[in-house]
Parts: structure tokens; C-alpha cells; sequence
């Protein structure tokens, strides 16, 4: 039996993808709620404190489309998602296409559209969610994640330039 | 990020993900040894060692020491550094999205329990 993850956790399965991994005190169906529901979803999909979530548009059927976009109350700064549901099976499972949208935050890195493929298991009353995006390619995972694909905030771009730059060079 | 960083990113993770590299970087966490000392707690022959530390030399986590003789390996900070940081930033914004959610479900449990027991009183003065 696997154990729950109660911290989120994540890994690289093969060069071209990222799963995140994390469990939650609540039934399948109450998690896949959270995920589907738009209403829900902007209430927690944020990242850091200090962003809010002015567009989620969610039509959660197979070829329905969805549209997250977020903001920055500090500074207005914008990014988002957008893409395509191709397989929904509730309350167990999800894909949808994922296009980024750099907004004015990211960079501007040509990539096609990843595909995310999100799951809920439950196991006694604790739901594991495992969320694994597939690149296509290990250029556009590197690109997408380095730039802070989901945490796409100046904030974290300049702690990592300061980061790069305290860094010897090897 | 620049590109070299990303392809230094990319043999990181390459190196990291084996068993037997992580447990010799452990190793290499309490001090620099030699090729024998590194190969003494593993059942594999040193050839195959000396492949694992190439890669772990390639990705710029082990660097040789001078001693001409022994030739210790010793543990180079600064890719492990640029990986963590990279994956603890990806890792610390989902997991603050997933503490709200946490919060979202504790609500969405403690309505439905209410809504539930709310049904159950009308049913019982129905019944009445």
C-alpha cells in the first residue's frame, strides 16, 4: 500500500515530464470537485500569496476549453493557461492540453501545448492527487519549469538571478 | 535562465537519478575518498563505481582532489545548490496552492456534514 503524501512532493519521471504529488484529507469526489468547479478552483489554484485569479473559465467535458489567467496585486503583472479537456472521468481522472500564456511575466519560449494528466486515488479518507505534465520535449520542460511555469513571478525570477549569480561558475 | 544553467540542470538530474550515485554523494557529504573507499560498501566491482563517479564528474557534482596517488573524490556544492532551489521553488508554489485547498476541502467537508444533518432533523420532524 502506498503511503500518503501529506507535503507535495516532485519528481521527474522521464526528462520531459514533472508529477507533483500530494494528499488530502478529503473523499475523491469532494478533491475532484475542487479541481473542476471554477468557483472552487480560484479559490486555491493561486501559488504564492499576493496573486489573485481574475479569469478561470472552466467547461469541464471532453473537447470543452478552460481559461486560467492570474494577476499580481502588486504589481498587475499577468500570465495564464488555457487548453482543451480530452478525457474526463470523474471523480478519478482528468487530461487536459495545457498553452502558456507568458502574459507579461514570462518568458517568450516557443513551446507546444503539454499535456497534463491529473488523477485522484483514494485510499481510506485520504485522496492522493497526482498531476504528471508531459513537455514533449525535455527543451520545452526545461524551458517551461526554469522560468516558473507555475509560480511564473518576478519575484522568483529575481531570486533565482541572484541565486545563479552568488553561484560560482563551474 | 540561461542555457548553460538548463543543460547543467538537466546532467544534474541525470546523475541524481541513480540509487548508487546518491548513496555515493552521501558519502561524499562526510569527506573526500578514493575510488576503493567509495566502492568498499557496494557489492559492484569498481569499474562500474568508476562509471557512476564519471557521471557524477561530468555533471560537476564530484571533482577530483590533488593527491596524485589516491586521487579522492570530494562533493561540489553548486549544482546541487541550482537543483534544489529549482525544484523547492517549483515544489513551495504548488504546495502553498495546495494548503488552500487543504482549507477549501476542511469547508466543503464541515458543509456537507451540516447540509446532511440539516436533512436528517427536517426527515425526523417529518416523520413526526
Amino acid at each position: 500500500m502506498r503511503t500518503t503524501i501529506d507535503r507535495a512532493e516532485v519528481t521527474q519521471p522521464s526528462d520531459r515530464e514533472v508529477q507533483v504529488t500530494r494528499s488530502f484529507r478529503a473523499p475523491q469526489a469532494l478533491v475532484y470537485r475542487a479541481y473542476t468547479e471554477p468557483e472552487l478552483v480560484r479559490r486555491w489554484l493561486l501559488g504564492p500569496p499576493g496573486w489573485s485569479m481574475p479569469v478561470c473559465e472552466m467547461d469541464v467535458r471532453v473537447g470543452g476549453r478552460y481559461r486560467w489567467r492570474w494577476r499580481s496585486d502588486e504589481n498587475g503583472a499577468e500570465f495564464g493557461f488555457s487548453g482543451t479537456f480530452r478525457e474526463v472521468r470523474p471523480p478519478s481522472k482528468l487530461v487536459h492540453t495545457e498553452a502558456y500564456d507568458p502574459g507579461t511575466v514570462g518568458d517568450d519560449f516557443p513551446r507546444n501545448d503539454a499535456i497534463v494528466t491529473v488523477t485522484f486515488m483514494q485510499e481510506g479518507d485520504r485522496t492522493t492527487v497526482t498531476t504528471l505534465v508531459d513537455f514533449g520535449s525535455k527543451q520545452a520542460r526545461d524551458a517551461a519549469v526554469a522560468t516558473g511555469m507555475t509560480d511564473g513571478m518576478e519575484q522568483s525570477y529575481q531570486l533565482l538571478d541572484r541565486l545563479l549569480d552568488e553561484q560560482p561558475r563551474a | 535562465m540561461k542555457p548553460d544553467v538548463s543543460n547543467r540542470l538537466d546532467a544534474t538530474f541525470l546523475a541524481l537519478a541513480d540509487p548508487t550515485r546518491r548513496a555515493i554523494l552521501a558519502r561524499l557529504a562526510s569527506g573526500e575518498a578514493s575510488v576503493t573507499e567509495l566502492a568498499e560498501p557496494f557489492a559492484i566491482s569498481q569499474p562500474a563505481i568508476s562509471k557512476h563517479l564519471k557521471v557524477l564528474e561530468r555533471a560537476g557534482l564530484i571533482s577530483v582532489g590533488q593527491d596524485a596517488q589516491r586521487r579522492p573524490r570530494r562533493l561540489e556544492g553548486t549544482p546541487l545548490a541550482e537543483a534544489s532551489a529549482w525544484l523547492e521553488r517549483y515544489r513551495a508554489a504548488w504546495e502553498t496552492s495546495f494548503q488552500r485547498l487543504d482549507g477549501l476541502l476542511d469547508e466543503m467537508q464541515r458543509a456537507s456534514t451540516a447540509s446532511k444533518r440539516g436533512r436528517q432533523q427536517t426527515m425526523r420532524r417529518k416523520r413526526r
